[in-house]
């Protein structure tokens, strides 16, 4: 049979995802090629804004890998963008000057940021956010500039903010309505949304028109339409989208706002299809992604030849992607007259419920700060479910999983790409799926917003019952299906000694990578510290060379300042290091050290031996500094010693290995001098007693630590520092900070398992063990010749 | 066009370290060379494309380094970097005669 040459120009979300549904009809029936401006594979594009939160990062978001491609037998040409469409000849020109017959075209070219045509809008430092590029531009902005301004509060706008406000950026949303996302939200949601976003630090200027972006060849700020003023060294525009017509325009195919398409996504003229944002369906061009999957599936159906009722349009609904925030809105969102409504607001925690009812039946809803009925609701609306049913199912309390268990096999889990509960409980009991991560792969639910998730994984709770395990399994990394736990207990169990024995007989599936390498080699030596030998090469090189490298490839070097005291003697051993190796730069840190910045490589031994002070770990995953305040015996309200307790934990613990980095700090009354509200370990000493708190962070998620317990005795206080570090070098993930492990386990938890004074001696005995093997990394780079040739020389011919 | 081709001398094999990246300056070039776990001698590039970062410190895992800046995963043979990012570094052809290591590069 000769195959049919299919053309898909546009190498997004739509497109993709026709193609997709076509190879799972009929993966022999046609030739594809697929044309994309991005030099990227397909990826998620509401994601972005994920990676722009941070925690998420490019690859992550990929929908299908290059492997992809080449396994469909997919003709790809990433980076080449259609030019023009001959419809006459039927094929395609591009820019590279290849042309390509089709038998049939999809066009699926999406849509173009609008730009508001303001005077000053081609300025350096305007921009949209609509793909991989603008996103990995804002992240540069970000190290260099403070001030950034959004031109939008809709839901683009709001996750561009919330990403820059991550990025460290102080962050003005400028709207030109009363309050925002005022086509999802009505004004009172709109409004809690604002208080909540306020808290997070985002500034808001509402009902304002930007007039001008100033500045001379970039942008210094926005003035407005009243003649007032902001600065600005970023100005992000996210005041909408236009459909990408301009070639099907050329071509002569029929275009209003998008291409004009049937319900069979046909374009006027004969074997040209138009499907997602670039498309227009009975007066409507979508903008969000379910009703592009919608289109892709009927799309495919009609290639293939399969006969149905095609597309009907699709109801609409709505989710913010920043963390903390719980939105969500469907169908219709203001009452009119005939339109009744079920109200409820509670102001004390922040939640807010509307739903819509014409006739009887509901039409649509709004739900702030409590989303778990959104997919509910949705369903409803889209049955013309009575609002006596959702009152009726609401009134009977129940758990999630019983949400889960109570919804009919037809109700949509996962909106954006219509899974059904029906189809997800048979692809688990079909292909005996049990974790998150196989019903996402294998039924495309949760792969794109991530909204359905804890559904998805409610509904494999109870599809498994007992066989299920609540704490999902999470494979380390992409090299292995194993988790961490399991890895441990194999190790554990079959003795293993080193990080290739465990790749081998634990059957990995690469040589490993540069998740797991660090991974296994801080297990092993946690498992047993004594017999352990550290393997050098499996370490990140900040932690192998024992100092920071920096952006030129120069590295830092911080001595060991105990408690961040110092004297005059070390003072002038660093000075005169600085002079002879003339450093870059000599900064104290955010930690009360120094820090010589800009060593070369091979000057890094010579430096340490000429300093002759122990290595201060700023690079390590272990114990950083303890950062103290000045005490009782200088300052006028301090209560303890901070000093002196600092010294000596710093002396104690230095050298520890741990998960990630830990930060300690002591401050000697509640002033809190020392910050250690923010900190892995802060003690607060108060009038005769030192109080411990854990947890505390910070970094880009800061979180304030919690109060452990609160000791009369610093020897009880030590012994219970070290008990929490063991506990901790235990039981959480490699590089998961103790923020992020106290959350994880719950600082109840963790209270309980330390008030036992067995458990308590034993982590000591452990951590003691694991303390007596530590040596100064620096002193014995300088005395071993091999490691010096190995790691610090470099050849020059 | 015919290029010529010269073969310099880096070093020892023992003199490398194993399973480890080593910098090597020939002139203005910077060169990564690696041992791989299996013995084998590969060279490229001592920068990453992304960001410049210098690869010869990066985590070696069979015949990929992951950068030490931004993690980028490059093939150590061909140089070719690992989707999702994309580009390449320029590669050497390494000849080890007896215990010699030499890199071949062009005039």
């Amino acid at each position: 049979m000769i195959k049919q040459k299919l053309v898909l120009i546009g190498n997004g979300m739509a497109g993709v995802r026709a193609i997709e549904e076509v190879l799972k009809i009929n993966p022999d029936g046609f030739e594809i090629t697929i044309f994309g401006t991005e030099p990227y594979p397909n990826y998620n594009r509401i994601q972005l804004s994920k990676v722009l939160q941070g925690g998420t990062s490019v690859s992550d978001i990929t929908l299908n890998e290059w492997e992809w491609y080449e396994d469909n037998k997919i003709r790809f040409y990433p980076g080449e963008s259609v030019t023009s469409i001959n419809t006459k000849t039927q094929s395609v020109s591009t820019d590279k000057g290849r042309i390509e017959s089709y038998d049939q075209l999809i066009i699926a070219t999406g849509s173009n940021p609008f730009m508001l045509p303001l005077p000053g809008a081609d300025k350096e430092g305007v921009k949209a956010f609509r793909n991989i590029k603008d996103c990995e531009e804002m992240i540069e902005y970000s190290k260099i500039y403070k001030k950034a301004a959004v031109i939008g509060g809709g839901l683009l706008g709001l996750e561009a903010a919330r990403g820059l406000l991550n990025l460290g950026m102080e962050v003005d949303v400028i709207h030109i309505y009363d309050y925002l996302m005022e086509r999802q939200l009505d004004r009172s949601a709109g409004k809690l949304l604002q208080a909540e976003l306020e808290k997070q630090g985002m500034n808001f200027i509402l009902q304002k028109n930007t007039a001008e972006i100033t500045g001379r060849k970039h942008v210094t700020g926005l003035k407005f339409s009243d003649g007032s003023k902001i600065k600005a060294d970023l100005v992000v525009m996210a005041v909408g989208i236009k459909p990408n017509v301009a070639l099907a325009q050329e071509a002569g195919l029929p275009v209003n706002r998008g291409i004009l398409v049937n319900d069979y996504l046909e374009t006027e003229i004969p074997n040209v299809f138009a499907v997602g944002e670039c498309a227009e369906h009975r007066g409507i061009a979508y903008g969000l992604v379910a009703p592009l999957y919608q289109q892709g599936q009927v799309l495919a159906k009609r290639l293939c030849g399969i006969q149905d009722e095609g597309y009907q349009g699709s109801v609409l609904s709505t989710q913010l992607k920043v963390s903390g925030v719980d939105v969500f809105s469907a169908g219709k969102i203001n009452e009119d007259e005939g339109t009744k409504v079920y109200k409820t607001y509670d102001d004390w925690h922040g939640i807010y419920k509307k739903v819509l009812i014409e006739d009887g039946k509901i039409a649509g809803a709004v739900l702030f700060g409590d989303t778990k009925d959104g997919n509910k609701l949705f369903n409803f609306i889209k049955t013309g479910a009575r609002i006596e049913e959702y009152l009726q199912s609401a009134q009977s309390v129940e758990s999630e999983e019983n949400v889960a268990a109570s919804m009919s096999d037809e109700e949509l889990i996962c909106g954006c790409n219509g899974v059904t509960k029906g189809s997800i409980v048979e692809a688990i009991k079909a292909n005996g799926l049990t974790t998150f991560d196989q019903v996402k792969g294998c039924t495309n639910a949760s792969r794109s917003c991530g909204g359905c998730k804890s559904l998805v994984s409610d509904l494999l709770a109870c599809t498994l019952g007992d066989q299920y395990q609540a704490d999902q399994k999470e494979a380390i990394c992409s090299c292995t299906t194993l988790s961490r736990d399991e890895v441990l207990a194999e190790i554990r169990e079959k003795g293993l000694t080193h990080i290739r024995e465990v790749m081998n007989v634990l059957q990995w599936n690469t040589d490993g990578c540069s998740k797991c390498k660090p991974a296994l080699n801080y297990y092993l030596g946690m498992i047993d510290p004594l017999k352990y030998q550290d393997e050098r090469e499996a370490r990140y090189v900040n932690e192998r060379m024992h100092a920071n490298i920096q952006k030129d490839g120069t590295y830092s070097v911080v001595p060991r300042m105990y408690g961040g005291v110092t004297t005059s003697e070390d003072l002038r051993k660093i000075a005169d290091v600085a002079d002879k190796y003339k450093v870059g730069m000599i900064k104290v840190t955010g930690g009360q050290r120094i820090d010589l910045l800009g060593v070369y490589k091979e000057d890094l031994p010579k430096i340490w031996s000429e300093l002759d002070m122990p290595s201060g770990s700023a690079y390590s995953k272990g114990l950083r500094t303890v950062k103290t305040c000045v005490g009782e015996n200088y300052c006028r309200f301090g209560t303890q010693d901070s000093i002196g307790m600092g010294i000596r934990l710093e002396k104690k613990f230095e050298g520890l290995n741990t998960p990630h980095k830990v930060k300690m700090a002591v401050s000697a009354c509640p002033r809190n001098c020392a910050e250690s509200g923010i900190k892995d370990v802060g003690i607060v000493g108060v009038e005769g007693a030192w109080e411990m708190y854990v947890g505390g962070n910070g970094g880009t998620h800061l979180r304030e630590a919690n109060l452990l317990f609160k000791f009369k005795n610093g020897d009880e206080l030590v012994e219970m520092i070290g008990a929490f570090l063991q506990y901790y070098r235990e039981s959480a993930k490699y590089l998961e900070r103790t923020s992020a492990w106290v959350e994880r386990l719950g600082i109840d938890h963790i209270r309980e398992v330390l008030s036992d004074e067995f458990m308590v001696k034993e982590y000591n005995n452990r951590i003691d063990e694991a303390l007596s093997v530590v040596q100064d990394p620096w002193k014995e780079a300088i005395n071993n010749k091999n490691l010096l040739r190995d790691l610090y020389q470099t050849v020059k011919i | 066009m015919e290029k010529t081709v010269r073969s310099v001398f880096i070093g020892e094999v023992c003199d490398l370290p194993q399973k480890l990246g080593k910098t090597v300056t020939i002139g203005r070039k910077e060169i990564a060379v690696f041992k791989l776990e299996n013995g084998e001698i590969r060279a490229i590039e001592n920068r990453c494309p992304h960001k410049g970062g210098v690869l010869a410190e990066g985590i070696l895992s069979g015949e990929y380094v992951f950068c030490p800046m931004h993690d980028w995963k490059i093939n150590v043979k061909d140089g070719k970097v690992q989707s999702p990012d994309v580009g390449c570094v320029q590669s050497y052809p390494v000849e080890v005669k007896g215990d010699q290591v030499y890199i071949l590069i062009s005039k």
